[in-house]
């Protein structure tokens, strides 16, 4: 997924190409030690990053003329397979610790640093057939329950949460993704589902967000990591030093993402 | 020496060659890979575990579903392109093709849109008889008919009208009624036909992803098939999900073999 910032930065490129002609430049890039960032990086991040890192991605790509970010979002999971299959991603950004270790374990990336918590919340449709209003209520027998497959983070986390609140939900399907739950709630073919806060924050009035008490909710951690494809790449540590700055926490806190 | 320059004068010349090589080993390498990555070691304890032997039972009860429902519905569907003259014909035979040429994901919102919760036909439904389609096992069913049934249409369609016309004449002007003609003269007749339809139509059942996935969901033992438990096993366990394509890929060999005098040989479909 390419995104329009690219030919934004492209024609700014150009147009700070022009005008360093006549100014020597002085671009910030020299004072923070390294040169400004150059060329293009991918990014794999997860299906519940989508919005608040295509958000970043615009924002960086604005400040850094020079380079270039394409996403590929997906279930954590999945990416991480893919990665270690020798997918050519310079970053990741996963949705659980475990599925960074995964990549970590094959020597794909050195270390990890969280940057932001999610927590769950219920997302249900706007005009419901059977109203669920609690945890509790997924519990009745008859309330249609989706939630993510049982080895994406947010399938884990929904089967914890179930654990923890002592409740038994039968799920009537275990979707690929978080977005994939999320579709089956705004069509209605489910009373409820279990995603993150994130998503329900990012769909707006397409479904309507119950949420769970902290003293019952779990929380995952969100990593992220620059990979050996991108160690080469000052585009790649610049990009993932832009998520981390403190600066740029709020557009997180915004998007309903907890501080890490 | 004669031989040699007989057989260089019918050898295809190498701008021929080359790329025929190399598209063989474009369509051979990937099965290759499957064959060599798969972990052979852990094929046994892999294929029998629950999740493996759930998805193949229910790939193969809702398969063999789908292909009777296509059989049932698409025989006569087929007799009536072939052979009756009505208005909008045409129309119908394409709709026919559509699910064809339709990404099988658009096939499945469609399926929503018209069999959901909230569809045209599902609310209706619900509100009546209670029956809901999404989520459950006829749900599947429903999905890999709507993307199979139009083999066995076509295939049988083609049979019908490829069939001499003089045998069914012949039934009439001994006195058989027109339903004994159709059970006792043109179905005997199309019958290879009808098998391969329905083989094909099965195999295309078997290998249904987009549509259920979409339609009917993911569970484990209810809408969860071979491919979905395919793509479900990426996620978790790599290897659940190459010995499960090896098993869909037998049967793909085993659809081709089964078929070879039909397809392999003058490479021409009835």
């Amino acid at each position: 997924m390419r995104r329009h910032a690219a030919g934004l930065a492209a024609s700014a490129a150009v147009l700070l190409a022009l005008s360093a002609c006549s100014t020597p430049s002085s671009d910030d890039g020299q004072g923070t030690g390294g040169s400004t960032p150059r060329g293009s990086i991918t990014v794999f991040a997860a299906a519940s990053l989508k919005e608040v890192f295509t958000r970043l991605g615009d924002a960086y790509t604005s400040a850094h003329p020079n380079a270039e970010i394409t996403f590929s979002f997906g279930p954590s999971s999945g990416l991480a397979g893919q990665i270690v299959d020798g997918a050519p991603a310079d970053v990741f950004a996963s949705a659980s610790a475990k599925t960074m270790d995964t990549v970590i374990r094959a020597g794909l990336a050195a270390t990890s640093t969280t940057f932001a918590r999610n927590s769950m919340a219920i997302a249900t449709p706007t005009d419901p057939t059977v109203r669920v209003t609690s945890l509790a209520d997924l519990a009745i027998p008859g309330v249609k329950v989706a939630v993510c497959a049982v080895d994406v983070p947010c399938g884990t986390a929904a089967d914890k949460l179930f654990a923890n609140n002592r409740l038994t939900v039968t799920p009537v399907t275990r979707e690929v993704d978080v977005k994939a739950v999320l579709s089956k709630v705004q069509l209605g073919e489910v009373d409820a589902g279990i995603v993150y806060v994130t998503d329900v924050r990012a769909a707006g009035d397409a479904v309507v967000g119950i949420d769970i008490p902290a003293s019952q909710n779990v929380t995952t951690d969100y990593p992220i990591a620059v990979l050996m494809d991108g160690a080469e790449n000052s585009v790649a540590d610049s990009f993932v030093a832009y998520v981390l700055a403190t600066d740029n926490l709020q557009v997180l806190l915004d998007a309903g993402f907890l501080a890490p | 020496m004669t031989s040699r320059r007989g057989r260089s004068a019918t050898a295809p010349p190498w701008p021929v060659l080359v790329p025929a090589a190399l598209a063989v080993l474009f369509l051979a390498l990937p099965l290759l890979g499957l064959l060599i990555r798969a972990p052979w070691s852990r094929f046994w304890e892999v294929l029998t575990s629950p999740t493996s032997l759930s998805a193949l039972r229910l790939s193969l009860l809702t398969g063999a579903a789908s292909t009777v429902v296509a059989v049932i519905l698409g025989v006569p569907l087929a007799w009536l392109l072939a052979r009756a003259t009505f208005r909008g014909r045409r129309f119908v035979r394409a709709l026919v093709t559509v699910p064809l040429v339709l990404p099988p994901v658009v096939g499945g919102i469609a399926l929503l849109l018209a069999f959901g919760r909230r569809g045209i036909v599902g609310q209706p439904l619900e509100a009546l008889t209670g029956i809901t389609l999404p989520f459950t096992t006829p749900g599947v069913v429903v999905a890999q008919v709507f993307v199979a049934m139009p083999f066995l249409v076509i295939t049988v369609e083609g049979a019908l009208r490829g069939l001499d016309g003089k045998l069914e004449e012949a039934a009439i002007t001994l006195g058989a009624s027109r339903i004994e003609v159709f059970r006792r003269v043109t179905l005997p007749l199309v019958g290879p036909s009808l098998v391969a339809g329905a083989v094909l139509t099965f195999a295309r059942a078997l290998g249904e992803f987009g549509a259920t996935i979409t339609f009917a969901g993911n569970l484990e033992g209810v809408t969860q098939t071979l491919p979905l438990a395919v793509y479900t096993g990426l996620e978790g366990d790599p290897a659940e999900a190459v010995v499960l394509s090896l098993v869909l890929l037998a049967v793909s060999v085993l659809v081709l073999v089964g078929l070879r005098d039909r397809w392999l040989r003058t490479g021409a479909s009835a």
